[in-house]
C-alpha cells in the first residue's frame, strides 16, 4: 500500500507545475489548460485523503470540483473565442482588458 | 500495486512538465489528457472506481475534447517568445522552490512514515456516492444543476458572433 504522503507529494508536484505554466506560458489557452492541471492536482489530494480518513466527502467535492471546471472551460473557452474575434490574437500580451 | 503507483506518478509528472513546456498549444493539450488519464489510474489504485471512470469520461473525454476544438477553430499555432522582461521566470523559480519545500516539509512531518492509515477500504461505488449525494449535498447538487445552466447560457451569448 502506498502510504498517502506519496499522493500529496504527487499532487503537490502537479500543482507547482501548473503554477509554472500559468506564469511562463504566453498562451491563453495554454494558461487556460495549466488551470484545468491545477484543479486536478487539488483533485488527487481530495481523494488521497478521502481514503486516508475514511470519508467519502472528499470524493463528493471532487465531483463538485469536475463539474465546476466544467462550467469553466465552457465559459471560458467562450470568452476565450469572443476575444480572438476582436483581437485576431491568442497571446496573454495582446488580451490584457476584457474589454471588446 | 506500489510499483504501479510510482510508475504512474512518473509518467503524471512527465506528461504535466510537457503540458507546461511545449510551445504549440495542440501539445499541451495531448499531454493534459495523459496527465488525466494517468490520474484516473491513479484514483482506481486508491479505491474510487466511480472517480476514475468519470474522470476518463467527463475530463479526458469532453472537457479536453472543448479545449482541443477551440485549438483548432483558432488555429492556435506555435506561440512566439513575447519581448517581456525575463524577471518574472527568475524571481518565479526560487518562489516556486520555496512553495515546493514548505509542501514536502509540512507533509512529510504530518505524515511520516508509519502513519499509514487505519481507515477500512471505502465503499466508493456509484451506490455509496449517490446515497451521500442526495442526503447529505442535496442544495449544493441543486446549485450545481443552475451553475451549469447559467454556463450553457453564458456561453452561448459569447460565442454568438455580434456581441
Amino acid at each position: 500500500m502506498v502510504p498517502v504522503s506519496h499522493y500529496l507529494l504527487l499532487s503537490v508536484v502537479l500543482f507547482s507545475l501548473g503554477v509554472a505554466g500559468f506564469l511562463i506560458r504566453r498562451n491563453v489557452i495554454t494558461v487556460f489548460m495549466s488551470i484545468e492541471l491545477m484543479l486536478n492536482a487539488v483533485n488527487l489530494a481530495f481523494v488521497a485523503f478521502s481514503r486516508h480518513l475514511g470519508n467519502l466527502d472528499g470524493q463528493l467535492f471532487v465531483f463538485f470540483v469536475i463539474v465546476v471546471a466544467a462550467a469553466e472551460a465552457a465559459v471560458g473557452l467562450a470568452i476565450i473565442i469572443a476575444l480572438y474575434r476582436t483581437r485576431e490574437s491568442l497571446s496573454v500580451d495582446d488580451l490584457d482588458s476584457m474589454k471588446l | 500495486m506500489a510499483a504501479l503507483f510510482y510508475i504512474v506518478a512518473g509518467v503524471a509528472v512527465l506528461a504535466a512538465l510537457s503540458v507546461v513546456l511545449q510551445r504549440t498549444p495542440v501539445y499541451s493539450a495531448l499531454s493534459l489528457i495523459v496527465v488525466l488519464c494517468s490520474l484516473a489510474v491513479l484514483y482506481l489504485l486508491i479505491g474510487a472506481e466511480f472517480l476514475a471512470v468519470i474522470q476518463v469520461i467527463v475530463y479526458a473525454g469532453a472537457i479536453m475534447v472543448l479545449f482541443v476544438l477551440v485549438i483548432m477553430l483558432l488555429n492556435a499555432r506555435r506561440e512566439t517568445p513575447g519581448d517581456r522582461s525575463r524577471l518574472a521566470p527568475l524571481l518565479g523559480a526560487p518562489l516556486l522552490a520555496v512553495f515546493l519545500a514548505e509542501f514536502f516539509f509540512v507533509i512529510v512531518k504530518q505524515l511520516p512514515r508509519g502513519s499509514e492509515s487505519s481507515a477500512a477500504p471505502l465503499d466508493s461505488g456509484p451506490a455509496a456516492i449517490g446515497g451521500l449525494l442526495f442526503r447529505n449535498y442535496v442544495l449544493p447538487f441543486e446549485v450545481t444543476s443552475v451553475l451549469i445552466l447559467v454556463a450553457i447560457l453564458g456561453a452561448v451569448v459569447l460565442a454568438k458572433k455580434e456581441l
